[in-house]
């Protein structure tokens, strides 16, 4: 008899444990699905436009009016956006002076982001090492004051400077000149290399350089024989995020510059014809703008990430 | 590590004495060329450059010599100052030479496309700045974009929460999720705000007509033309937020949230009692830096909409650059620049003190 009890009573339990399994169960597959579902919403609002640009240098005016979505069911790909460029299989070959002008713009833009970061990064790495490892006392200011006062370069907003610097460039023949812009945006990204490489290099221990300067080294033989190395990772972050922010840039560009330094945002910007858009050479002008960056990304998102988060934890 | 004191011990007279000299004759040859070149703009001289970059070149050649000297009169001392030198004089001669310019151009009335050339007119251009109802319009825009932070800020640390679950493809989500933010503003804003967005063929407005809204039009109402900047605009910096949360959700010790759910509470009260407090600090930091960046806003409303309709969607550096743009009015521009930066500064340090006393408290 107890035993059929305790029997009874052990299947009843096992029935609870069961559902509470079950219940739970259907907690965590609604739980899932919401999570996926939401990841895979927002991954669709990131990846929409990107994918709406791309599609658009291969649609004929006809394609754009109707909304035309899926290349081959919507609509039959053409080269048209690619053609307008002198970049499509057919016009490769042949002279295009518009693919002349937007090699120049493409390479402006390359080359102004780059030395920029370059720049930036070597006097800002500098400065944040100087930060980092010595005293300065400099009439009243310390080294808490020096850094705060680069750091608050970062509220000023661009269009304080850009019309005196319109004005003074025009004094020293230096408006429409790629130095100019690269001073610009070094200047524009240095505070951000300084935040990220002072802690980069508080991170690293003291000891490592004293032992350097025991055995002879300059506190700058060490700075390039002992620090540099260690810390190539954060200068690749700083650099890479500076270069996002330089390639981006638009306002500076759009003021200070008007034929030779011309930069490819500022291309992309200045397209409208008589006729209206053409959409597809737009697209085409974007989709060049967006895809080196993108490719960037996804190459080196573990760096872009390091450079972001420098400082957000302490 | 040895004192600057007992470094500058080691280094002789002579040697301080050359260093002094270095600096006082590049001094002087810098403020010669500087001379020159004004009796020479201002008519009293005759031989004289074309543009002032000979004085530019002035300035490096001091700037350099400075470093040198500093090495010969100060030793190690010397050479430790050459590592932030560079910085500091880029940054003032890029900053603070051209801001008290600015404050120079402010109080005149420069127009490039005027023939009279500058005058100084006093506080002309402030009064016209106070008249002005399209400045005060852009100031009150600002206003309701930077108040949109909060919301970024909430769907920013919701899509931190989802990539800090345990999921498959973090990666893939975590790159998907950043590439908005590495995208060319002026491409984006012909390609989503006049194409995505159009109204007759636009996959957004075909999506609004399909949910029932009949004429979707993005950009002629001012309340709906302002949110849709301030959409494409979230767009672009969610994941700029998202990454800073995320990082402060990675360093957060998972043996709170875990002991809190042991002790019975649910995901929401873990959220709210034990997530959230501790992850203020981060929140904080990512809202005052997106603030700062918010208060750039520029690009997507200079090519999306210049501003309009009548001015809704302007933000005070789009307005500011159509003043120039449009009216060559440097100097009226400049002015209403100069008075942003400091409604900028007095809100930034307010906004820091605010900030700063508030989580004392809390601790």
């Amino acid at each position: 008899m107890s035993s059929t009890t305790s029997a009874i009573e052990a299947a009843a339990a096992a029935e609870r444990s069961a559902a509470r399994y079950d219940q739970s169960r259907a907690a965590r597959i609604i739980s899932r699905t919401a999570i996926y579902g939401a990841l895979l919403l927002w991954a669709f609002i990131c990846l929409f436009p990107i994918y709406w640009t791309l599609t658009t240098s291969f649609k004929t005016a006809k394609d754009v009016q109707q909304g035309a979505l899926i290349p081959f069911v919507d609509f039959e790909p053409s080269w048209i956006g690619w053609k307008s460029l002198g970049l499509s299989p057919d016009t490769i070959f042949e002279t295009s002076t518009v693919r002349e002008e937007f090699l120049a713009r493409f390479i402006n833009s390359v080359m102004t982001s780059l030395s920029a970061s370059m720049l930036a990064i070597v006097i800002g790495s500098l400065a944040a090492y100087g930060l980092s490892r010595f005293e300065y006392k400099w009439g009243p200011f310390r080294n808490k004051d020096i850094s705060f006062f680069f750091l608050s370069q970062l509220i000023l907003p661009p269009v304080v400077l850009a019309l005196p610097f319109l004005v003074l460039y025009k004094e020293v023949a230096m408006l429409d000149s790629s130095i100019g812009l690269i001073l610009l945006y070094a200047l524009m990204v240095l505070p951000i290399v300084i935040w990220i490489m002072r802690d980069q290099f508080k991170s690293i221990p003291a000891e490592l350089e004293e032992a350097a300067l025991v055995d002879g080294l300059s506190s700058w033989g060490a700075l390039l024989r002992i620090v540099v190395p260690i810390s190539l990772p954060g200068m690749v972050a700083a650099f890479i995020l500076s270069l996002v922010l330089c390639w981006n840039e638009y306002f500076f560009a759009a003021l200070l510059t008007s034929t030779d330094a011309k930069t490819l945002p500022v291309m992309v910007a200045s397209q409208t014809g008589s006729q209206g858009i053409n959409w597809w050479s737009m697209a085409a002008l974007s989709s060049a703008a967006i895809v080196p960056l993108c490719i960037v990304g996804i190459l080196l998102e573990r760096y872009i990430i390091k450079g972001l988060s420098t400082g957000a934890v302490k | 590590m040895q004192t600057s004191a007992a470094l500058i011990g080691d280094i002789p007279a002579s040697r301080k004495a050359l260093g002094r000299g270095l600096i006082i004759a590049a001094s002087l040859g810098l403020a010669a060329v500087l001379v020159w070149q004004i009796l020479f703009v201002s008519g009293n001289v005759e031989e004289g450059f074309d543009t002032w970059r000979p004085v530019l070149y002035a300035y490096l050649a001091w700037a350099v010599v400075l470093g040198v000297s500093q090495v010969i009169i100060r030793g190690e001392a010397g050479q430790r100052a050459l590592f932030v030198l560079p910085a500091v004089l880029f940054t003032i001669s890029m900053v603070i030479f051209p801001t008290a310019f600015g404050i120079y151009i402010a109080f005149t009335d420069w127009n490039l496309s005027s023939f009279e050339g500058r005058q100084f007119n006093g506080l002309d251009n402030l009064r016209a700045l106070f008249e002005d109802s399209y400045y005060w319009n852009s100031l009150g825009n600002m206003a309701f974009y930077v108040a949109m932070v909060l919301v970024e800020y909430a769907i920013a640390f919701g899509l931190a929460l989802l990539l800090n679950a345990e999921i498959r493809a973090r990666r893939f989500f975590r790159v998907v999720f950043l590439l908005p933010f590495m995208l060319s503003p002026v491409a984006i804003s012909w390609m989503v705000g006049k194409s995505l967005m159009e109204y007759r063929f636009g996959p957004a407005a075909n999506l609004a007509r399909f949910l029932g809204w009949e004429k979707p039009a993005f950009f002629t109402e001012p309340w709906i033309a302002k949110i849709s900047i301030e959409v494409m605009d979230a767009w672009m910096y969610i994941p700029f937020m998202m990454i800073l949360l995320l990082a402060g959700l990675q360093a957060m010790p998972r043996d709170v949230s875990e002991a809190a759910r042991v002790d019975g509470a649910n995901g929401w009260q873990t959220f709210w009692k034990i997530t959230f407090p501790l992850m203020l600090p981060v929140s904080v930091t990512a809202i005052v830096l997106r603030i700062i960046f918010k208060l750039k806003l520029a690009d997507i409303i200079i090519n999306v909409t210049a501003g309009g309709p009548g001015g809704a969607t302007d933000s005070v550096t789009s307005f500011i650059y159509r003043e120039y743009r449009d009216r060559s009015n440097v100097g009226y521009g400049t002015m209403l620049a100069e008075f942003y930066l400091v409604i900028i500064i007095i809100f930034m340090l307010t906004l820091l003190r605010f900030v700063s006393r508030w989580l004392r408290k809390l601790d």
